[in-house]
């Protein structure tokens, strides 16, 4: 058995003013070739302005065990959010 | 779907009493819908399961671009001919979405392709039937995507995060392939006698193997059950070929083909369309190996990777060199 040729993670920027989103990932020798299998697989219809392609191997995840010690600590900070505050009703623009 | 009789490793769903506390935690998460990712904590069998299936899928979706692309050469039209290679190009993206998403579980691509090309891994029992004419493609898109789509459609809701997310990428563009086979029907309908007597041939030959694509009925689908729990499958095989009929019927009628079932009727009390028996013993020769076209496909698809190992390998050996350049420099 041949071994597969690298995985990469790709992000596509749909449009101009948003950020890159994950979509897949796709196998290829290099970074240029990454960019162009990306290409043919994650935009045949216009969803792309531009790709970013990652070695998969250069991810480094948070571990799915730690999702407690990482996210609870903000979930008890609602004065964090605008709703928290109580503003007279007849104040504008605020 | 095109994934048929996916092996669970068990015989019937797992009950609660016997489930050590982590399986027992993991159903409880999929009983909140909350989405499974590829690093969450998961019984084995449903990685094996999610791998058999997505895998199953995936080969589909390639062998399925064979019979298709018989006939790229001899559309006739360059219409048709710039259609029909749009679609059998968005079944290979297909393919390569969900070997992706099989990946996250922790097998390699080679693995997959190596039991594809071994006649070990299964693809669905529809593309081992030739395409025969023009018509054929037209059924296909209509009939096969169509019925393909009502099983898709729910796996946008699977458990696992990595495979709905790919079927959401799917069912974007499978609408187009599906109205694209009707729109070719719909011309031959309303052509000359022979171009609707070829028409009415090709539903002839793939109303049947439509049905037999959503698997055994549910009284033989050992694995449904578990696979229902487990919220990989949201619904039994039955259920999803009642709803094809009832949605395809009128698309029929409106054609003006003719079902070849003499005891398909609409029952007023149900609701839905009654539909005749099934011939499963050709539903399991099939899946077994020895439809019209099992052989055909496998070499073609071997040959194609055979054909393509010197370009994989010269692709290797540019991307070592011009590494090895960028060290030098």
């Amino acid at each position: 058995m041949k071994k597969d040729w690298p995985l990469w993670e790709v992000f596509i920027r749909s449009k101009h003013g948003l950020s890159h989103k994950h979509v897949g990932s796709i196998h290829a020798t290099d970074a240029e070739m990454a960019i162009t299998n990306a290409r043919d697989v994650y935009t045949r219809r216009n969803e792309g302005a531009s790709i970013w392609v990652v070695p998969s191997a250069s991810i480094v995840s948070s571990a799915p065990g730690d999702k407690e010690i990482l996210f609870d600590p903000s979930e008890d900070k609602i004065y964090r959010h605008p709703t928290f505050y109580e503003i007279p009703s007849d104040v504008e623009n605020l | 779907m095109y994934s048929q009789n996916v092996d669970t490793g068990v015989d019937r769903k797992s009950d609660r009493a016997s489930m050590s506390p982590e399986e027992a935690a993991f159903q409880d998460r999929v009983d909140q819908d909350i989405t499974i990712e590829p690093r969450d904590w998961m019984p084995e069998l449903y990685r094996k399961t999610l791998i058999r299936q997505i895998s199953q899928h995936a080969h589909s979706e390639i062998v399925g671009m064979l019979p298709e692309g018989n006939w790229i050469t001899r559309a006739p039209s360059l219409r048709r001919k710039l259609i029909l290679l749009a679609k059998v190009q968005d079944e290979a993206g297909h393919g390569l979405y969900l070997y992706s998403a099989a990946e996250t579980l922790g097998v390699d691509r080679q693995e997959l392709l190596d039991a594809l090309h071994s006649g070990k891994a299964k693809y669905s029992s529809i593309f081992n039937y030739p395409t025969l004419t023009w018509a054929d493609i037209g059924a296909i898109g209509w009939l096969v995507d169509g019925a393909a789509i009502m099983n898709q459609i729910p796996l946008c809701r699977c458990s696992f995060g990595p495979y709905a997310r790919a079927m959401v990428r799917v069912c974007k563009e499978e609408s187009f392939h599906q109205r694209q086979g009707f729109e070719i029907l719909l011309e031959l309908c309303r052509g000359t006698e022979d171009q609707k007597r070829m028409a009415q041939d090709a539903m002839n030959r793939w109303w049947w193997p439509s049905l037999m694509m959503f698997g055994p009925a549910d009284g033989d689908s050992v694995h449904t059950q578990q696979s229902m729990a487990w919220k990989i499958k949201r619904h039994t095989n039955d259920e999803l070929r009642q709803r094809f009929v009832d949605q395809t019927v009128p698309q029929a009628q409106h054609l003006g083909l003719t079902v070849p079932d003499p005891d398909l009727r609409y029952n007023e009390e149900t609701g839905h369309w009654d539909y005749g028996e099934i011939d499963w013993d050709e539903f399991w020769n099939v899946v077994k190996g020895n439809g019209p076209c099992n052989r055909e496909r496998l070499r073609a698809r071997r040959q194609a990777y055979e054909d393509g190992a010197w370009v994989r390998e010269a692709a290797q050996a540019h991307a070592e060199k011009r590494a090895a350049r960028r060290a030098a420099a």
